[in-house]
């Protein structure tokens, strides 16, 4: 599935200080269910952040600080990990964190 | 997965939820400090006109009056200039608006920053003044570091930086310097002040201005501004800002004060103005003792002791004895320097620099 993700705040430089990535997720879902943000999170994980995770995740979620938007719209308004996402979206991360 | 609708807003249970406000365009986020779905033309007005009545229903500022906006490049401070800069122009508050700018020196960091600070000149409109250690104090971040390593370094920048705004402010001769510190920022530095025991600081903390008796008064119009929704505005606007940490070592301690209402936001939203609110209505105990506000025997500057902690700083790099004025301190008064000796050995990554937040 093709994807573009943006990361932001700062978040670029855990991932070789790109923004943004077009990416091919060949996550296989079980059994036709949807890919979602959880499963990206954790291919993310595994396959963009080059160094300190820890700023990036808590658990299986994204650090508290850091914002999600799916196709331009704040995740808490889709379901967060729950989300589903299709062919074309884009996924942003933000951090607060840094920077005042 | 299937083929793509033709229309983007599918799917995602809610993703295609009206705006409560308009109730006609798509909703783009949700309001921590309401809960309110929003589109995003609806949050930019109520983004806007929020500040605009803290602005009006406190009075900080009059007409006439020449404001300094302390400018870092990062994303409040950014928000700060261009939310100023447009409320002065369609509310009519007859200000004069300058970006103040403070150069610590640190190569790789600050000089980055302060590209965006100049790039934001041009794009607000507004005139541009930095002030520099090297100038003040004839030392640069870079040099302090080299002379005493990455220990306490924070306290040299945080106290330079504090009276280097001030400085700044006078040199343009403003009435009254604006700083971007927002409701998080804020109810981050209630707990610090409680964890610290400082209660000179805990009574000033969530107050909106500052320093009304002396030079330069300040003022933080974000004070019930979410973080979230600062960055959420410089997103959708697109706005320039910068955001890496400093190279020297940030400050654990305040560190931990933020990831801890960082996770009490995402449980109770609420929580932030909840704190700001325990803070604002602290009754401190009329036996406990304030320290006298004097001025520094040396510079002038405003200082509880006969030195200001910048000249005792000052002193002790000039005569090779940086540990002069680091550690135990005398009374309640003493600042900053008392989270940075928390924080050795500890690598953390996470927060904002630290010296940012001036309180």
């Amino acid at each position: 599935m093709q994807l573009t993700l943006e990361f932001g705040g700062g978040l670029e430089l855990l991932c070789n200080s790109v923004k943004i990535h077009n990416v091919d997720v060949d996550l296989q879902s079980q059994a036709g269910e949807k890919l979602t943000m959880k499963d990206l999170l954790a291919w993310v994980h595994t396959n963009l952040i080059k160094e300190r995770p820890e700023m990036f995740m808590k658990g299986d979620t994204v650090r508290p600080g850091v914002l999600v938007l799916v196709n331009d719209c704040d995740w808490e308004l889709s379901g967060q990990l729950d989300t589903t996402l299709g062919e074309k979206d884009s996924v942003v991360f933000i951090s607060t964190l840094h920077g005042g | 997965m299937q083929e793509a609708d033709v229309v983007k807003p599918k799917k995602n249970i809610g993703a295609g939820r009206q705006c409560t406000i308009c109730n006609q365009r798509r909703a783009a986020l949700k309001r921590p400090k309401t809960l309110e779905q929003i589109c995003r033309e609806c949050f930019y007005v109520v983004f806007e006109e929020e500040i605009h009545r803290v602005i009006v229903d406190n009075q900080l500022f009059k007409p006439g009056e020449r404001i300094a906006i302390g400018a870092s490049g990062g994303k409040d401070s950014t928000v700060l200039a261009y939310v100023l800069s447009e409320l002065n122009r369609r509310h009519n508050y007859e200000l004069d608006l300058f970006l103040l700018s403070v150069d610590e020196g640190i190569t790789g960091y600050r000089d980055d920053s302060l590209e965006t600070v100049k790039r934001n000149e041009i794009q607000y409109g507004l005139p541009l003044k930095v002030v520099s250690y090297k100038e003040l104090y004839g030392w640069t971040m870079d040099e302090i570091v080299k002379m005493i390593g990455l220990k306490n370094n924070c306290t040299f920048c945080g106290v330079f930086r504090r009276q280097a705004l001030d400085r700044g402010a006078a040199l343009l001769k403003v009435d009254k310097l604006a700083t971007g510190h927002n409701a998080d920022d804020i109810a981050e530095t209630v707990l610090l002040n409680i964890l610290r025991g400082d209660i000179a600081r805990l009574s000033r903390c969530t107050s909106i201005t500052t320093g009304e008796d002396g030079p330069i008064p300040r003022c933080k119009p974000f004070k019930y501004t979410y973080e979230k929704e600062i960055v959420m505005y410089a997103y959708f606007k697109r706005l320039d800002y910068f955001s890496t940490e400093c190279i020297y070592s940030p400050n654990a301690y305040r560190g931990f004060a933020r990831e801890f209402i960082k996770d009490l936001e995402r449980i109770r939203p609420s929580a932030i103005l909840d704190i700001i609110k325990s803070g604002e209505d602290f009754r401190i105990s009329t036996s406990t003792k304030m320290p006298e506000q004097g001025t520094c025997e040396r510079c002038g500057y405003i200082s509880s002791q006969k030195w200001c902690k910048a000249c005792i700083l000052l002193e002790g790099l000039n005569r090779g004895l940086p540990k002069l004025g680091i550690g135990r301190s005398r009374g309640i008064t003493t600042d900053r320097s008392n989270d940075m000796k928390q924080s050795n050995g500890i690598k953390n990554i996470q927060s904002k620099q630290c010296g940012t937040l001036d309180f």
